[in-house]
């Protein structure tokens, strides 16, 4: 029943002309929660243009892309898990121990590179499981669970290593976050950045789809989303395994472009949420594009970049990333609070208080 | 046990909030017991007066700052820069004091005004700027640890010996610092239950849209909680300064934030607010002080430790989560909203004293904010 | 209700004993206490309050001069032996402390760097050892996971627990230790403090290899010998706040000052190896880089490949003597040297445990010996450490143990 009335709605997109598709874009880019971290990412690279303008040649760009694309996967897949209403603070440490897993599992043999990389999937998907499956059914909430996850990985991975990283990776392995084709203009295209946009591809593609529309009404509102016929557990269980997927992916990203160290993924999930909330999504679920949030995970690396181009003492930088942190999400939530949902009720969220 | 305990919770609303708080503290005994038969087949005595004062010592540190946490939590919001504030606490305390005992009380003053202040920021940046609590007080955390690495290049200040007292002093198996925080806790519970702003604060949590409706300024209910709790961490920090003899910038690495978090929960109080207690709060504090300490005797493997704390944390929460459920079957709710602000559902009304209606339970279960 | 009035009882109970315990205050607690008789406890002697944290810099030049003279004074004892060297010892008696119980307590600051864990695979085999020729009895160890509080805790509990017969302790952080240390010198159980200090000498020996001022100079100067005048150098550090931390780039500030070396800036990587390629990698957008200065050597690989990635030659590199970055130097055959903060410092310890125990003299300050590692014994290194995994530390000593190489192969 809700399929037949919901089908108008669903209307797929080849139906609509190209240029009503253009105004939605636009509609989506520079209005609501995200257009604020569209505006930031463009003043943050245009500040960086005026104090390095070689940092505007396509070698340093890509350069910049490669080293930015892992942390932009982990927002995909961190949006996810936000739209849908929870949280993943386990992404950090599961990045941390699929580096060092694969490093002792592969312990510099070539040809253990593609098993490898199927049995860290193999975890992750066992992880974002173990994840979405304790939030689900044993209804404990998404922040203690993941956080559970966090301690244990961390811990177990030590345990088993003794502490520190043994083994090796592979030169193979290595390719995807270090390598790239070999290109006249660009000096080298990164593997990195052409993974990186077949993940978004996915990912807007699944947003779109009916899974994709089910996850964000089971963020907006689980129980009316229960009513119409969701299977709730389901959809937040795909979503964290979606999560620990893409952060398994990150991994593999992040191993290849800087190796094996004690500290890898260290604090990555807090970087990840703070872009995916920067980029206009909603923590509580149910509103957010998931281009807005990897554009948050870009505007965070270029953040960076620019403090280290205007040569910033490094250690006054946290507190300017606080501040225009805190900036950037006060000014959406207070785009946010206009009314401009007609659908829904905006009177008792507008009232005034103390 | 959790049938047992889904039959305790068909009593009066009464009887099951206290039940809330009595199965934390129950699992507590469960963890003292198992852990001191563990310990007594290692050939020793978790009870033995060393041990006991173990325990204690470790427990009043993270107390102060969960009980703050507590109070944020039970507002349906949480705090991240507790382990800022805590540091920069120590190092103001540590500075001021410079080892003179006559410049004490100064120094606990300027730590608690500018904990105090802290709070205040976090509050309104929260309440009045919109911004979600977790990326608020994270960035507010930002600035301070900003400010602690530019201004600090390692630990810093003297405290006198008198002060230090705080740290170390016992009265027979008590350390002093775990009186106080018990004391502490105790002005926690009695705000909680005797003030009009500590009944307001479980209305807060449970329902922001219904407790505005009802009356209530949210906003400041609100800001009163994050200034208590940064206040809680500052009472934290001075308690380094005293351990330490010093100040210093490093304590944000210790995890005090997710760990206060952690103690919170599995003390009993739902994260999305509205419902639980400093009590349970201690009561989890104290199950987390006596793992460590069986660990500590036992020699466990300190990354296992990690392994088990996770487990044990999630395996605790689940157990009350399954009370809850069956709590839930016997009464009819209508959705909650996640915390987004949409639709704003009639719950039951929470303008009376929450512990004798039902408690306003937000029904969804993840969305947390 | 009910719960209310008991907890008021509660409360006025337990002020009550606040106020009554006042009167009574520190007899066993032991807390230092610097108004009390002076000459009494062992621990009263170095009270003064400490120099280096008193103006916020991490720069005492005595200290400094120091500790780079002490790099060209020949060390007692063997040289085969290096944990058991001692550079102009001053040797103190500890007949009073000559006993025959041999339980040893260890209260680590953590095993969470490979230093760290190297090391601490090194000091497991040397109690094996002693334990098989009954020196050693029960070997109690607890791990503070880096927070200071958590360590106070876990020695508090080794003095209360009444049966150390030696409590060995590596701090987390120098200063905030100091009380915690006091107080276990004061229960009359020998104290060994190693690896970083505290601000006391309370305890009956201080281990450590020359330190941190040397261990940044040697890595500058090599710099300025290597690079023309004009050539850029970045700094990459771990951590702000660390006092050994500090002592390294302010020795290499100082060595810096001095010579006509550009710093084109110091970042925080947080010993994270992406984190460190990114910073080189914008570094090199920006601009030439000549050489690279680090506190410590944890993913210098990472600092070279981003040269490599870019296209850029190769710096001149300061590492440390972790094999990864070792391997990666023989095989680029860049300039470079590995300044090292002496592993086998983990076994001294033990034995100075068993030396005390035994009535035996030990230098009241142990300063170790810190050889930089060049590129001349690099190769030597390499072979004798073949089969050891990539974050492991060339100079770890522990060649002779019985448990090599196994142990430190099958972490």
């Amino acid at each position: 029943m809700t399929v037949t009335t919901q089908q108008p709605a669903q209307g797929p997109a080849p139906q609509r002309s190209a240029g009503s598709r253009a105004g939605d874009l636009l509609a989506r880019v520079f209005g609501g929660g995200s257009g604020t971290v569209f505006a930031l990412l463009i003043v943050v690279f245009a500040a960086i243009f005026i104090v390095n303008p070689s940092f505007a040649e396509p070698p340093s760009l890509m350069a910049f892309l490669k080293q930015a694309a892992p942390l932009m996967i982990l927002a995909i897949g961190q949006y996810f898990v936000i739209v849908s209403g929870e949280f993943d603070l386990s992404v950090g440490s599961l990045v941390g121990a699929q580096v060092v897993i694969a490093a002792a599992l592969i312990d510099g043999e070539e040809g253990r590179t593609v098993p490898v990389i199927l049995l860290m999937l193999g975890f992750g998907i066992l992880v974002g499981l173990i994840n979405g499956l304790i939030t689900t059914l044993l209804k404990v909430q998404s922040f203690i669970t993941t956080l559970g996850m966090m301690l244990v990985l961390y811990g177990a991975i030590r345990l088993w290593t003794g502490g520190a990283p043994t083994g090796a990776l592979s030169e193979a392995f290595r390719q995807p976050g270090r390598g790239g084709i070999d290109l006249a203009v660009v000096r080298q295209l990164p593997w990195a950045l052409m993974i990186l946009i077949g993940v978004v591809i996915i990912a807007v593609a699944v947003m779109r789809s009916s899974y994709g529309r089910t996850l964000i009404a089971t963020g907006d509102n689980e129980r009316a989303a229960g009513f119409s016929g969701v299977r709730v557990w389901r959809v937040r269980t795909l979503a964290f395994v979606i999560s620990s997927v893409l952060a398994t992916l990150a991994a593999i990203l992040i191993g290849g472009y800087a190796g094996v160290t004690a500290q890898v993924g260290q604090g990555m999930e807090f970087t990840a949420i703070t872009a995916v909330v920067l980029g206009g999504v909603a923590l509580g679920g149910g509103r957010g594009w998931v281009v807005a949030a990897m554009a948050g995970a870009l505007t965070l690396e270029a953040l960076f970049v620019l403090f280290n181009q205007l040569s910033m003492p490094s250690t006054i930088r946290p507190a300017v990333q606080g501040v225009i942190i805190i900036a950037a999400v006060a000014y959406a939530a207070r785009e946010r609070a206009r009314p401009r949902h007609h659908q829904e009720v905006p009177s008792q969220s507008q009232s005034n208080e103390a | 046990m959790s049938r047992a305990v889904a039959v305790a919770g068909t009593g009066k609303a009464d009887r099951r909030r206290l039940g809330a708080t009595e199965l934390v503290w129950l699992a507590l005994v469960g963890v003292t017991i198992i852990g001191a038969i563990l310990v007594a087949l290692d050939g020793q005595n978790l009870f033995s007066i060393a041990n006991t004062r173990d325990v204690l010592s470790r427990s009043s540190l993270l107390g102060f700052v969960a009980i703050g946490q507590t109070l944020v939590i039970l507002c349906r919001s949480l705090d991240l820069s507790v382990g800022y504030v805590m540091a920069l606490s120590s190092l103001i305390a540590a500075t001021t004091m410079n080892g003179d005992p006559a410049r004490v009380p100064l120094a606990i003053v300027a730590v608690l005004v500018v904990a105090g202040a802290i709070g205040l920021c976090n509050g309104l940046i929260v309440s009045v700027l919109k911004v979600n609590p977790f990326i608020a007080t994270l960035g507010v955390g930002l600035i301070i640890k900003g400010y602690l690495d530019t201004q600090y290049q390692g630990p810093a200040g003297e405290v006198p010996s008198s002060f230090q007292q705080f740290g170390f002093s016992r009265i027979g198996p008590v350390p002093l610092s775990t009186l106080v925080m018990l004391l502490v806790a105790v002005a926690g519970i009695l705000f909680l239950r005797k003030t009009r702003t500590g009944y307001h604060m479980f209305a807060v949590g449970g329902s922001a849209d219904v407790a505005r409706l009802s009356g209530i300024r949210t906003g400041r209910v609100l800001v009163t909680a994050h200034v208590l709790c940064s206040i809680a961490a500052g009472l934290a920090g001075l308690l380094i300064a005293a351990r330490f003899g010093t100040g210093s910038a490093l304590v944000y690495n210790s995890g005090y934030d997710l760990e206060s978090i952690a103690a919170v929960v599995l003390g009993g109080t739902l994260l999305m607010g509205g419902r639980g207690g400093i009590g349970g709060t201690i009561a989890g504090v104290l199950i987390l002080a006596v793992l460590d300490t069986v660990f500590n005797i036992l020699a466990v493997d300190p990354f296992f430790k990690d392994v088990l704390r996770g487990t044990i944390i999630v395996a605790a929460v689940a157990i009350y989560a399954r009370r809850q459920i069956d709590r839930k079957a016997s009464r009819i709710r209508f959705g909650g909203d996640g915390g987004s602000g949409g639709s704003a559902p009639p719950g039951s009304p929470p303008d009376s004293a929450p512990g004798d209606t039902g408690d306003p339970v937000p029904a969804g279960q993840g969305g947390a904010r | 209700m009910r719960t209310t009035r008991a907890l008021l009882a509660a409360a006025a109970a337990a002020a009550l004993m606040l106020a009554a315990c006042t009167t009574d205050e520190p007899s066993d607690t032991a807390a230092p206490d610097e108004t009390a008789a002076a000459g009494e406890d062992p621990g009263a002697e170095g009270e003064e309050p400490e120099q280096e944290t008193a103006d916020g810099e991490f720069f005492v030049r005595a200290d400094f001069d120091r500790q780079l003279a002490q790099r060209d004074v020949a060390p007692e004892g063997d040289p085969a032996t290096p944990w058991l060297q001692a550079i102009e010892p001053e040797y103190v008696d500890t007949a009073q402390y000559a006993q025959d119980g041999n339980t040893l307590c260890f209260s680590n600051a953590s095993v969470s760097n490979p230093w760290r864990v190297t090391g601490w695979i090194t000091m497991q085999q040397q109690v094996e050892v002693l334990q098989a020729a009954g020196e050693i009895g029960e070997f109690r160890v607890s791990d503070a996971a880096d927070d200071d509080n958590k360590q106070i805790s876990d020695i508090q509990a080794f003095i209360d627990a009444g049966d150390c017969n030696a409590i060995i302790i590596s701090p987390s952080t120098t200063a905030t230790l100091t009380p915690a240390v006091e107080a276990a010198c004061a229960s009359g159980v020998p104290v060994i403090v190693f690896d970083r200090g505290v601000n006391s000498d309370c305890m009956v020996t201080f281990i450590h290899p020359i330190g941190g001022y040397a261990y940044g100079a040697d890595g500058a100067e090599f710099l300025v010998d290597n690079l023309e005048p004009g050539s850029t150098v970045l700094a990459l550090r771990i951590l702000p706040g660390v006092d050994v931390l500090e002592n390294r780039w302010a020795a290499a500030q100082e060595i810096f000052a001095d010579s006509e070396l550009e710093i084109l800036g110091d970042e925080f990587t947080g010993g994270d190896g992406a984190e460190i390629k990114n910073i080189v990698t914008q570094y090199l957008q920006r601009g030439e880089v000549d050489g690279i200065w680090m506190d410590a050597g944890d993913g210098a690989v990472a600092a070279v490949e981003a040269f490599e990635d870019t296209g850029n030659d190769y710096p001149v590199m300061v590492g440390e003597d972790e094999l990864s970055f070792l391997r990666k130097w023989q095989e680029t055959g860049m300039t470079a040297v590995a300044p090292v903060y002496s592993n086998f410092q983990w076994r001294t310890p033990i034995l100075a445990a068993t030396m005390i125990w035994a009535g035996e003299q030990v230098p009241q300050e142990w300063v170790l010996p810190q050889d930089e590692l060049t590129e001349d014994d690099r190769d030597e290194f390499l072979d004798r450490n073949a089969d050891m995994p990539a974050l492991h530390y060339a100079k770890f000593g522990g060649e002779d143990l019985p448990g090599f190489p196994t142990a430190w192969q099958d972490r």
